[in-house]
């Protein structure tokens, strides 16, 4: 199961999709190393501007390219991306409605040692609110780069969620991803585990604990955490006994929250959310993180059975 | 066209800007009337443009930083054929396409939405370096505020425009000098412009705002500057044309009422408060 960091699939994806969109530029504010935007800037030094570190400045160049009839993909670290710039989100990208994608790595606790100023665990909330945004948390580098075609090929803005370290690969060369629609990885009627990203990966692990205990677990990636895939979830609170959520994101306004007002509101069943619960993050190692903030397969686990019982 | 035709267009765009914000009930008068012969010079005499086809791909784009001024920009872009005159009395009501901020979706000619100040260079620089990418002979016009300037987003915009030696960008700086709270230099003074633009790399020019002959030879002069970025520092007056709005910060964003618009428009040569 070895993998690559989402943020590297990127990269890789920017490079192979140049050469197909003429009209995809990169932007990127002193972070290309990190956010990969350097691979692209290899092979296309013309197509990519770095405008320093300048976060809102970054956002305005974006949508005056899109204006002149570029794709422009702007890439930071994603707590200056939807934090420094996010009123230049709001009204110059999405109020237009212009066709800039939003790309953001280091999203999440497992940035690490750089500690909380630059973990990014509201990022979704900020984008998932404003209107006509498209929010997407691949989980490895298979879907990254299917996501990246996705946006390219859908007209507006979209903010695309990456992490930094290497991630497990889940898919193969045969998937393929569309806003909207959530995938299946495992079915299961005991309870629905409902993650994105990095989570999807202790969702599943989360699901062979469960079976060992009797205990069938469905797990759906909802990559596409605006639009959700309504329909997915409709069939498992209708199927399962509850639902579960798995981010690596505050329980606040993330895809937790989404998939509770959603449920709701539609077809109420024991919901449980796996997140940040209203914290900042700290310095430490990525798995030393996940663990003291209770981001595991255990605390899927202990969250899915507790939500059962409560049925 | 000679410049008491344009001189001409001028005095009735400020009688629109009267009328239509005394209309709506609200409105920034005073930095509209600033900007009118500015805007004039630019969609008369300077831009190359086709009102029947606004979208059209060589065209020269002006993006309206200090948005609140968009009764100005709506009133030239109608007196400019890009959409009916009568259109105007809808400034600010529901359903409109003249939104009390310029919304680029709504609005024939209207090239960026606007009205969160600070962020209009960055647009116009992402516009000029598309269409220099494309080698595209249009140019990009940015009209920014002079209280505008104290937003650090635009200084972060003027450092990349002269980064990329973007000489198909004009901007223009309406110094009316006030702002809502007062004079920009009591507020928060972003006074020396002249030499800040300098130091930022950009060619830079000073002149009469409310001067057409000026106006279009400075939007000349900066065609002509080459490798880098020009601004044209046009001095004015706040509320000018209107004896009671000139330079008085209250007049910012405030409508006036029926007896004001009676008032402005004789003033402006037009006794009746319709059109």
């Amino acid at each position: 199961m070895a993998g690559k960091a989402t943020r590297e699939a990127y990269g890789e994806a920017l490079v192979e999709l140049g050469a197909v969109y003429e009209e995809l530029v990169v932007l990127d504010a002193d972070l290309s190393k990190s956010t990969m935007t350097a691979k692209f800037q290899k092979v296309y030094p013309e197509r990519f501007f770095n405008v320093g570190i300048a976060e809102q400045n970054l956002m305005g160049i974006a949508a005056g390219m899109a204006a002149a009839g570029k794709i422009p993909f702007a890439s930071t670290f994603a707590i200056f991306a939807t934090g420094r710039a996010w009123e230049q989100v709001r009204n110059t990208i999405a109020y237009p409605g212009h066709n800039v994608k939003i790309a953001a790595s280091h999203a999440g606790i497992t940035v690490g040692p750089d500690g909380a100023s630059h973990q990014a665990l509201e990022d979704i909330a900020l984008m998932r609110v404003i209107p006509g945004m498209t929010v997407l948390v691949p989980a490895d580098a298979r879907e990254t780069r299917e996501v990246v075609e996705a946006a390219i090929k859908h007209k507006g803005p979209v903010y695309i969620r990456l992490g930094r370290p290497a991630v497990p690969d889940i898919y193969g060369e045969k998937y393929r991803f569309k806003i909207g629609e959530a995938s299946l990885l495992c079915d299961g009627d005991d309870v629905a585990i409902v993650a994105a990203g990095y989570m999807v990966h202790a969702a599943l692990s989360a699901r062979d604990i469960l079976a060992g205990e009797g205990v069938a677990a469905r797990v759906i990636n909802m990559c596409s955490v605006k639009p959700l895939d309504n329909s997915v979830l409709l069939e498992a609170a209708s199927t399962c006994k509850a639902v579960v959520t798995a981010e690596e994101h505050s329980i606040i306004g993330g895809l937790g929250s989404a998939v509770a007002e959603f449920l709701a509101e539609r077809h109420p069943v024991p919901v449980r959310r796996v997140g940040v619960r209203d914290l900042f993050g700290q310095s430490g190692e990525p798995g030393e993180l996940l663990q003291a903030y209770g981001l595991t397969a255990e605390d899927i686990v202990r969250e899915a059975l507790e939500a059962i019982r409560s049925k | 066209m000679d410049s008491q035709e344009l001189a001409s267009i001028a005095s009735r765009v400020r009688r629109h800007i009267i009328r239509t914000i005394h209309q709506a009930g609200s409105g920034h008068p005073g930095g509209s009337l600033s900007c009118v012969e500015i805007l004039v010079a630019l969609y008369f005499s300077q831009m190359r443009i086709r009102p029947n086809e606004p979208e059209w791909e060589d065209r020269d784009r002006l993006v309206l930083s200090k948005g609140h001024a968009c009764p100005a920009l709506y009133a030239v872009l109608a007196e400019r054929g890009f959409f009916p005159v009568e259109e105007l009395d809808s400034l600010r009501k529901l359903g409109s396409m003249l939104q009390g901020h310029p919304d680029m979706k709504r609005t024939p000619g209207v090239e960026a939405s606007t009205g969160s100040l600070g962020q209009g260079l960055s647009q116009a620089v992402g516009m000029a370096l598309a269409l220099k990418l494309d080698g595209s002979p249009a140019r990009v016009y940015v009209l920014l505020g002079d209280g505008e300037v104290q937003e650090g987003q635009v200084w972060e915009a003027a450092m990349a425009a002269a980064h990329y030696r973007l000489d198909n960008l004009t901007a223009i700086l309406d110094l009316n000098g006030l702002q809502i709270d007062g004079r920009i230099d009591d507020v928060m003074s972003p006074l020396p412009l002249l030499d800040k633009w300098k130091a930022f790399n950009w060619a830079v020019h000073q002149c009469d705002g409310h001067d057409l002959d000026a106006l279009t030879a400075a939007l000349s002069w900066a065609d002509g500057v080459k490798g880098a970025p020009a601004i044209i520092v046009a001095k004015t007056v706040k509320g000018r044309g209107v004896s009671f709005m000139e330079n008085v910060a209250d007049w910012h964003g405030k409508a006036p009422d029926a007896e004001k618009t009676r008032a402005a428009l004789s003033e402006l040569g037009g006794a009746e408060v319709g059109r």
